[in-house]
């Protein structure tokens, strides 16, 4: 019959009007800022730079080796390296960056900084509350602003840095294997120079030519 | 011959001037509306509340509208950029000239057939419909057959343009 | 008691006006009355664009406006100064004069309207013999105000709406003028004041508002269809449509301007109601008579709070009708049944009270609106939309 369909047009309306006074589940909306939609694991804002240990400047992970700079599509990385080394989490002395300047006004989230980053020292950020009213500053990060915790890491993306984590521990677990492995040689050559064990030395041979894995690893 | 009354004609003509001798035509338009709007009023202080109230409604609401489409569908929207007025303009002033003669002749033939002091009859919605449906139905009934071929001829136009254009 | 709060303008102006010297009364009255009507549905504009705001959002499943004031009560204050304190822009070619007289004359024009509504018992300011076509009268000169302001801001998009709207505005009056001829039909008077007191009287406890008859039944959904679309309101917005041609006519303006389109066109949508509730609903008679003791006052705002909550709501229902489809509906549909409905109210007339009104009149008028819509679902005009898919 026509004007069927307007009446029920007119009794969906009436529903949603009604129901949104009585169930506050139908409400789609926020009243943000009070309450915020919880984000994805996955989303990505703006990079920052991991550091692991409670000290910010001891504990960065970035080695200065300036691949992000190079591969960031708008070129908004500004990277200067330090004069001095200071040792990674393997204990290897890294050089570390002096100045790591990321312009956020011209970072466009493509997130091939933290693709190519062979140390996992560059992830991105979920906050995106960044609005200030200084516009020649206000939206150039520094080091110091963009250095976060491990902790933190694991705040916003738990299975990505459960992942990471698990993958540096493996790496300094090798590394540290052979280390160990490259001191019992040492120790052996050092026994078998004295003439008292000639047995030893054949021990050694098959830890030696084992080729060292790169410290750090890819993926 | 009150104030009122001066006021309300000086508006009429007035507007009627400013219809005559605007450049653009859509201004002449609005004049034409607001020389409209003063006849309306001119009804309202006569007490004629029927003749007013329709005079509103048919000719601002209607031909006006008309009027101002007329102009827009065609190219009169243009400013002229020459002046308006026209070379057979003499014949013109005769003639109206002799239109005016023929109602001043006629409203001052009919003056002395009025009483001056009668207190003017109040007619009503009421006393109109009567004397439409009574004594002057077959103008009514002409009138709306008028109006009726006026329509089908419109749609017969409009129609063969769209049986062209398909 | 009662009839004291139900008179309260009538002794407060009294007393008001009996402060000035006698010659001055009449005119302290009438611009005193004028003042009051412009502040209270100014007041109704601003609490019909809240509600709008407010009930749009939650039949939209959100929260409406509600951070400036609790419930976001001060919503519309804040909207007007925003427009009051935002640039005037005049487009350089605009015609300036006319482009500023648009605004100005809708708003007189529309307020003007108000001046035949009796609001509460003997509260109308002017009663006149032919107060419906004064209405009427009014409504049709808001049209050449859409007209100026579309064509004087030197705009496609402007022209184009301010014919849409025309057009529009001319065939849906056509429509509202047939469908309130019936009522003066039955009440045997175009003024306002008259036609609500010939429906202001009850048998029993139920009122005999034109609505509750067939011939008003249908009257009175030909009249909301009509007046919602002779107010440019959804699902009838094509001319001002927000996504189709940027604002229609008043593209060009901003600022106070816009102020005054706007309030033009929500005062408009009001006085529309107060027509409706006066002709149809029995203007400022309770619905029952045992709720009489509630001022007449009341219940004609009430009235027209509701319908204002109608045109609300169908707003937030029906998507936009487009142009040719507006059109058809007005002169295929509305009109013929009008007409019907004319030959109805007459057959209803001269029957005389008793069953055979009731029964002949209902009868005729549902045959013709189930006959029209079976010839619109055949010829698939209504109804709807069939597809053929290829085989």
């Amino acid at each position: 019959m026509l004007g069927e369909g307007i009446l029920k047009g007119l009794a969906e309306t009436a529903k949603n009007f009604a129901g949104s006074f009585v169930s506050a589940e139908r409400l789609t909306t926020v009243q943000y800022p009070e309450e915020r939609v919880p984000t994805a694991e996955n989303a990505r804002v703006f990079p920052f730079l991991v550091y692991d240990g409670p000290e910010w400047l001891a504990g960065l992970r970035c080695v200065a080796c300036q691949i992000c700079e190079k591969e960031c599509p708008p070129k908004c990385i500004y990277i200067e390296k330090s004069k001095d080394k200071k040792p990674d989490y393997v204990g290897k002395p890294q050089i570390y960056p002096a100045k790591f300047d990321i312009d956020v006004s011209v970072c466009m989230s493509c997130q091939i900084c933290v693709e190519v980053c062979p140390f996992e020292a560059i992830k991105m950020n979920t906050e995106f509350e960044l609005a200030t009213d200084d516009r020649f500053g206000g939206l150039l990060l520094d080091r110091e602003k963009l250095a976060k915790s491990n902790e933190y890491y694991h705040h916003v993306h738990p299975t990505e840095a459960a992942e990471v984590d698990a993958r540096l521990a493996e790496e300094k677990a090798k590394h540290e294997a052979k280390a160990k492995a490259a001191a019992e040689a040492a120790a052996a050559k050092a026994a078998a120079t004295k003439p008292a064990a000639p047995q030893s030395a054949p021990e050694s041979a098959p830890a030696t030519p084992k080729p060292a894995p790169p410290a750090g690893g890819g993926e | 011959m009150s104030i009122p009354f001066f006021v309300i004609s000086a508006l009429t003509v007035a507007g009627g001037l400013a219809a005559m001798t605007l450049k653009n035509t859509v201004h002449c338009a609005l004049a034409l509306s607001v020389a409209f709007a003063g006849i309306a009023l001119l009804f309202l202080s006569l007490d004629a509340q029927f003749a007013g109230f329709a005079q509103i409604l048919i000719y601002i609401g209607a031909v006006a509208i008309l009027v101002v489409f007329a102009i827009l569908l065609t190219r009169g929207s243009e400013t002229p950029t020459d002046g308006v007025h026209s070379g057979t303009w003499l014949v013109g002033l005769a003639i109206a000239a002799a239109v005016f003669a023929v109602l001043g002749w006629a409203v001052l033939a009919s003056a002395p057939g009025l009483h001056d002091e009668a207190a003017a009859p109040v007619v009503t919605v009421r006393d109109i419909g009567n004397a439409l449906m009574g004594r002057y139905v077959l103008p009514l009934e002409i009138v709306a057959l008028l109006l009726t071929a006026a329509t089908i001829g419109a749609v017969i136009v409009a129609m063969h343009e769209k049986a062209r254009t398909k | 008691m009662a009839a004291t709060i139900d008179q309260i303008w009538i002794f407060f102006l009294h007393w008001l006006v009996g402060f000035l010297p006698a010659a001055w009364q009449h005119a302290a009255a009438v611009v005193l009355c004028v003042a009051a009507i412009i502040a209270v549905f100014c007041t109704l504009f601003a609490l019909a664009v809240l509600m709008e705001r407010k009930g749009l959002g939650r039949m939209q499943n959100r929260y409406g406006p509600n951070r400036v004031g609790i419930f976001g009560i001060l919503q519309p204050v804040a909207d007007g100064i925003k427009a009051l304190i935002k640039e005037d822009v005049v487009p350089f070619r605009a015609d300036a004069v006319v482009h500023f007289l648009a605004p100005v004359v809708l708003v007189v024009t529309v307020f003007m309207g108000y001046a035949v509504l009796p609001m509460g018992r003997h509260m109308v300011l002017v009663d006149m013999d032919a107060g419906l076509l004064f209405f009427f009268a009014m409504g049709a000169a808001t049209e050449l105000s859409v007209f100026m302001a579309g064509w004087s801001s030197r705009n496609k998009y402007s022209l184009l709406g301010a014919m849409r709207a025309i057009a529009q505005m001319i065939s849906y009056e056509v429509v509202l003028l047939l469908a309130s001829i019936a009522v003066v039909m039955i009440a045997g008077t175009l003024s306002l004041p008259k036609i609500v007191d010939a429906q202001a009287s009850y048998s029993g406890i139920f009122p005999h508002w034109y609505v509750f008859t067939p011939w008003g039944l249908a009257g009175f959904l030909i009249f909301v269809i009509a007046s919602t679309a002779e107010t440019n309101r959804s699902p009838f917005d094509l001319p001002e449509g927000e996504s189709e041609i940027v604002a229609g006519y008043f593209t060009e303006y901003s600022g106070f301007k816009f102020a005054l389109f706007f309030l033009g066109e929500y005062v408009e949508m009001l006085a529309v109601a107060g027509l409706g509730t006066t002709l149809f609903l029995g203007g400022w008679s309770a619905p029952l008579s045992v709720l009489n003791v509630l001022p007449s006052w009341f219940w004609f705002f009430l009235k027209v709070m509701l319908w204002i909550c109608f045109f609300i709501w169908l707003r937030g229902t029906l998507p936009r009708l487009r142009q040719d489809q507006l059109m058809n509906f007005a002169w295929k549909f509305a009109l013929p049944f009008t007409l019907l409905n004319l030959v109805v109210t007459a057959l209803w007339r001269i029957l005389g009270p008793g069953w055979e009104q009731w029964v002949f009149c209902t009868a005729i008028l549902a045959a013709a609106y189930v006959f029209m819509s079976l010839v619109g679902f055949r010829a698939n005009r209504v109804g709807p939309r069939r597809y053929r898919y290829a085989e």
